[in-house]
């Protein structure tokens, strides 16, 4: 589905954060992505994401090459990739209802033909009762979850996760882990970036380890 | 208790009222639900109140600008017709002149020419009336050598030939003078090119610090939402998208800054209008008038404020637009 070769990336002048990164992402795959901090987890996440460039290497996406693909072609793209970011970029003045609505709100569909989805949603990541809700008056772990509702609400086909159990409690990360696993075995790859090494210890799954701009993997 | 008929017939009409109403109320929860979705681009900030605010005071200041600048050049107009459709015919009392018959000659003489509409004596009463603030009532022309006039109205597309006109008076009437305002319209009329030349730059100038103002203040307002433009961008709207509902809210934001400093400064024109057609008969209503004729700044200068408004309002919307695309450029790197 996705296929990284020999992808090399540096932030303008500065010392490749990246180098050599060559792998493959399968659909239906669940992995890790770990690594200290500031070896280029998020970055990592924003090539598979097509907000950067790489600087040399080649990306394939849905069979895609990706220095081809235009900026007018990536909105439709990034509809299925789903994003949770480590900072949640929710949008304050919006329920949470309606964040999460927003991917189908920007492509022009009325909101009566969505409703119920998004309802329905809400319930499965346990946000039911905070929906009309803004933002700023729900905890870490509550944004979190509306931020991975987001991510799923347009069934994407890969999931991309930045540190979702940054800032929540152990129990509640487990909670979180589980969601994903079960979303996983709907159908979606998912892609889990922490350096919470007790988190990736309660599941078997491929582990991408970055380290010194290389990445190991361990099947 | 109510026959079987009864009954047949009510149950459809009980069913029907049923329908209806739950019809009812589905349109009205859709409707309520349609008005409860929070628009994309947040409400207005401090900084997007501020922005409001500056268009409408610079909006205003222009406006003020135009109209006076419409009405100076209005009244420079006026005045050089005024003006420049009158010519006098000045004869001045001798020995041995008959002054009712040299009046007659001269104003034969001037009628004849193309170009003069009409030709009229001012007659012994209207004489005697206008000399009468300096030697007070009761005045008998004949016992004092007071000059006597002659208007020529004048027609001011066709001016006719003043030195042939000159040339034959001299000879028919040769205490005859006459005085076509020539130097008057010359002086007026490179005192209104002067004054609307210099109403023209400050305008200019004027709507130059509009326009910068505008753009800086929108950018201002602007600066708080990138995080806003950000989101749209990631969930996967469109660059057409998010620059629409930016230009939308903008050009709200504007008009209604624009329309308000407009509207104010229509208003002032308006009352000054109203304060001096209601003083005409004072002496400051009078010499105000002479000034600035009537104050109202007339069709163009109201067309003129819709412009401006209008132009306002667009480039606050126009740049709003230019600082979406211009942010989205710097994400996408
Ligand atoms: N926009 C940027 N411009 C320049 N340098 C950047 C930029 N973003 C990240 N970097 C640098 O790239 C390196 C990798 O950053 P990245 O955010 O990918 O790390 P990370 O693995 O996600 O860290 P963490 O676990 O703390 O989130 C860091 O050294 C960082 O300083
Ligand atoms: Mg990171």
């Amino acid at each position: 589905m996705i296929r990284f070769e020999n992808v090399g990336l540096r932030y303008g002048m500065g010392p490749e954060v990246l180098r050599d990164v060559s792998f493959v992402l399968p659909e239906r795959s669940f992995q890790f992505l770990s690594g200290p901090s500031g070896t280029g987890k998020t970055t990592l996440l924003r090539l598979l994401f097509l907000s950067l460039k790489p600087t040399r290497g080649l990306i394939t996406i849905f069979g895609k090459d990706r220095s081809r693909i235009t900026r007018e072609e990536l909105p439709h793209i990034r509809r299925r990739i789903g994003v949770v970011f480590q900072d949640f970029r929710l949008l304050d003045h919006m329920t949470t209802y309606e964040n999460v609505a927003l991917p189908l709100r920007v492509r022009g569909r009325e909101e009566a033909s969505y409703r119920a989805d998004v309802v329905e949603l809400l319930k499965w990541v346990g946000l039911g009762e905070r929906m009309h809700v803004l933002p700023p008056v729900l905890s870490g772990g509550e944004k979190q979850r509306a931020a991975i509702a987001r991510a799923l609400i347009e069934q994407p086909r890969i999931l991309l996760a930045d540190e979702p159990t940054g800032n929540v409690d152990p129990q509640l990360a487990r909670r979180l882990l589980r969601l994903l696993i079960e979303l996983n075995r709907m159908g979606t790859a998912v892609v889990v970036a922490t350096h919470d090494i007790g988190l990736m210890d309660q599941v078997d799954a491929r582990r991408m380890v970055l380290s010194g701009g290389r990445l190991e993997i361990y099947d | 208790m109510t026959s079987p008929k009864a009954s047949r017939l009510l149950l459809p009409a009980a069913r029907l009222k049923e329908t209806v109403s739950a019809g009812i109320r589905q349109q009205a929860a859709r409707t309520l639900e349609r008005r409860r979705l929070t628009p994309i681009v947040p409400p207005d900030s401090i900084a997007g109140r501020a922005m409001v605010l500056v268009i409408a005071i610079m909006t205003f200041l222009s406006c003020l600008t135009l109209g006076a600048v419409t009405l100076v050049r209005d009244t420079a107009a006026a005045w050089q017709t005024e003006i420049a459709r009158e010519a006098t015919i000045q004869i001045k009392p001798a020995e041995g002149l008959d002054m009712e018959g040299a009046l007659g000659r001269a104003r034969a003489v001037a009628a004849s020419y193309r170009g003069v509409r009409g030709a009229t004596i001012v007659d012994r009463a209207a004489t005697a009336r206008l000399l009468e603030p300096w030697l007070g009532p009761g005045l008998d022309i004949d016992e004092l050598p007071v000059p006597r006039l002659v208007i020529v109205t004048i027609d001011p597309v066709e001016r006719p030939d003043f030195a042939a006109m000159r040339a034959e008076l001299a000879e028919a009437v040769p205490s005859a003078v006459l005085d076509d305002h020539r130097g008057w319209v010359d002086r007026l009329v490179a005192m209104a090119r002067t004054t609307v030349t210099i109403g023209m730059a400050v305008l200019g100038l004027m709507l130059s610090a509009t326009a910068l103002t505008v753009i800086f203040a929108t950018r201002g307002a602007m600066a708080g939402n990138g995080h806003v433009i950000e989101v749209l961008h990631f969930v996967g709207a469109e660059a057409r998208f998010i620059a629409r509902e930016f230009r939308r809210h903008f050009l709200i934001a504007g008009t209604r800054g624009a329309a308000a400093g407009g509207a104010a400064a229509v208003i002032v024109f308006v009352v000054f209008s109203w304060w001096s057609s209601r003083n005409v008969a004072t002496p400051e209503g009078d010499q105000t008038a002479a000034l600035f004729g009537n104050f109202s700044i007339g069709l163009s200068g109201y067309l003129g404020v819709a412009l401006v408004v209008l132009l306002i309002a667009g480039l606050t919307a126009a740049t709003s637009h230019f600082t979406v695309m211009a942010h989205l450029k710097r994400i996408e790197t």
